[in-house]
């Protein structure tokens, strides 16, 4: 490919892990002085990260009608950036801010769109992609029609590969965009301090109805807080109040593929499966050993969680 | 207050899903379909926003003749319309859903238009943003919360790490994730009235297609499946397991 254009996400001194894996995704297709960066109101510190990637050019949007992020502003933010680069592909990262942005890109450039990639293949003229679909029971491979092309990639499957770190050159861009079109904005972000999304996370520990209750999640918590990882949830669990929406893995809550899954009493409905089943590694804790889940991991221990998750945990501590 | 709630028809989350031979659909045999789930989150915000503000709730499906089941289901709950907009088969793309669906749209004018967040099969979360373009309306995806005072618009939403209050304003769409409401079950008479409400019928428009389905496939990750007993000795070696040969902690 000639250029691929990557959306950039700064976040606190860097840039977000997401962004190395959407540059590293992009290096896949095409030589590292092809692809260009695009941000919006980063710094040059925040920036010269992308370096360490192989990235060595960057628009950096400059606008303070952007310093409450708009989707509809970014859109047309990120559309003038693309009339001068002048991409074949444009990459983001399917993350909150990625699945809702791309697709206005996509549709304002009438550009051919797939959300959620996990791989790719291109042999010289076409573009095929895989994505999970049906939450991940099924992968569906699909080719991009149009001349320019823009995806989402699943966050966490494409490895960001840090190489000799170049220097990035940074082009500040003053876009000129218009307060009516701003109709759309983040007013206020509240920070879970200290709490690891699912989505995030490089493991997770999930508990299920085998936890028998709330006051005892923090056997969940205390193996999740000592590994660095997130905290997640069976449907049945979140339908019952214990947790929140947000903590839910499966078809309908999220779909995760951390490096480690710990389901801790969870049987395996097939809707939790499909939600979860694109881990890297799976340990499954469950006192019936015939549980559905046992047949997709890679590791089971068949015991009482109440028993089996404290000796893991300090074994775990012993180990570490 | 105007209100359009766009649904979809998806295999029940329970369903195993198959490869259909020729590889590029499933198998639709023995396969129960119903309204997205998140879309029943939709139309349930669209009851209530009628019920505090007056107004009209029309659903809209796009598909073949077998979609007005699902229409059915909607106008059991209580929408006051349900509208078909009618393609010969299945075989389109979702740029194709997102141009009939603003088209459709555009002939209504509706004050909020309503979504599930995702439809659960491709599950691409990009009707909200594409709609929001090709109508030139704000659009505010995954909400849990959502306030309506006038024509200002708050919304809140879960994104990695946090939490967003999103301000907008009408006419704006809306895509609706749990938490937002719990989705009322239709009662029996009211779902013997919807068998005979009316449909209406709209002729989907010609959109050339811009994503092709090469093939599916099924996931292939092959596992360990080692198991064990909970003894000590046993959870050591787990752990030894996922040190030395998972590399994981």
């Amino acid at each position: 490919m000639n250029k691929i254009l990557v959306f950039l996400e700064a976040n606190n001194d860097s840039l977000k892990r997401t962004s190395y894996e959407v540059i590293t995704a992009a290096k896949r297709l095409t030589a590292g002085e092809n692809v260009v960066g695009v941000a919006i109101n980063a710094s040059a510190e925040q920036l010269a990260f992308a370096g360490e990637f192989g990235l060595s050019n960057v628009i950096n949007i400059k606008s303070d009608l952007l310093n409450d992020y708009s989707s509809t502003l970014a859109a047309n933010a990120v559309n003038e950036v693309i009339g001068e680069v002048k991409p074949d592909l444009v990459l983001f990262s399917g993350n909150a801010r990625g699945l809702e942005l791309a697709p206005r890109v996509a549709t304002k450039i009438a550009a051919a769109y797939v959300s959620d990639c996990i791989d790719f293949e291109y042999d010289g003229a076409e573009l095929i992609v895989k994505k999970p679909i049906y939450a991940g029971k099924a992968i569906s491979k699909m080719k991009l029609l149009t001349g320019t092309k823009v995806l989402t990639l699943r966050p966490n499957v494409f490895t960001a590969v840090k190489q000799d770190a170049t220097s990035v050159s940074v082009t500040d861009k003053a876009v000129a965009l218009n307060a009516a079109d701003k109709k759309v904005y983040v007013s206020s972000l509240a920070k879970n301090e200290g709490k690891l999304d699912v989505l995030e996370a490089d493991i997770i520990v999930s508990g299920g109805r085998g936890i028998k209750g709330p006051e005892n999640y923090n056997l969940i918590e205390d193996l999740a807080s000592l590994l660095g990882g997130a905290v997640g949830a069976s449907r049945a669990v979140v339908d019952a109040g214990w947790r929140p929406h947000g903590e839910q893995v499966g078809q309908t809550g999220k779909t995760v593929s951390p490096t480690l899954y710990i389901a801790c009493g969870i049987s395996g409905a097939i809707q939790h499966l499909a939600g979860m089943s694109s881990s890297k590694f799976i340990l499954a804790i469950n006192k019936d050993k015939e549980a559905p889940i046992f047949k997709m991991c890679d590791y089971g221990i068949i015991g009482d969680l109440f028993t089996v998750l404290p000796q893991l945990t300090e074994k775990i501590k012993a180990n570490k | 207050m105007n209100i359009l709630v766009c649904i979809s028809r998806v295999p029940d989350t329970a369903s195993r899903i198959i490869v259909a031979s020729g590889g590029k659909t499933i198998d639709n045999t023995g396969i129960k379909f119903v309204v997205n789930p998140y879309d029943e989150i939709a139309i349930e915000e669209g009851l209530r926003l009628r019920e505090k503000n007056g107004g009209t709730v029309t659903c809209v499906v796009l598909g073949t003749e077998v979609s007005k089941d699902i229409l059915r289901t909607a106008l059991a709950m209580g929408v006051d319309k349900a509208v078909i907009i009618k393609t010969a088969d299945d075989n389109y793309d979702s740029y194709f859903t997102a141009e009939n669906l603003a088209n459709y749209a555009k002939t209504l004018n509706p004050d909020i238009i309503l979504l599930g967040k995702q439809s659960v099969d491709y599950d691409s979360l990009q009707m909200p943003s594409t709609l929001g373009e090709l109508l030139n309306m704000p659009s505010v995806s995954v909400v849990t919360k959502l306030t309506i005072e006038g024509t200002n618009v708050t919304a809140e939403r879960e994104v990695e790490g946090g939490k967003e209050v999103i301000s907008s304003t009408l006419p704006c769409i809306i895509s609706a994730q749990k938490g937002l409401n719990d989705p009322r079950y239709p009662k029996l008479p009211d779902i013997m009235k919807a068998k005979s409400k009316p449909i209406e019928e709209v002729a989907a428009i010609e959109v050339a297609a811009r994503v092709e389905i090469v093939g599916l496939e099924m996931p292939s990750k092959k596992r360990i499946g080692k198991l064990v007993t909970d003894s000590e000795v046993d959870i050591a070696e787990i752990v030894k397991l996922l040190h030395e040969e998972a590399k994981v902690i």
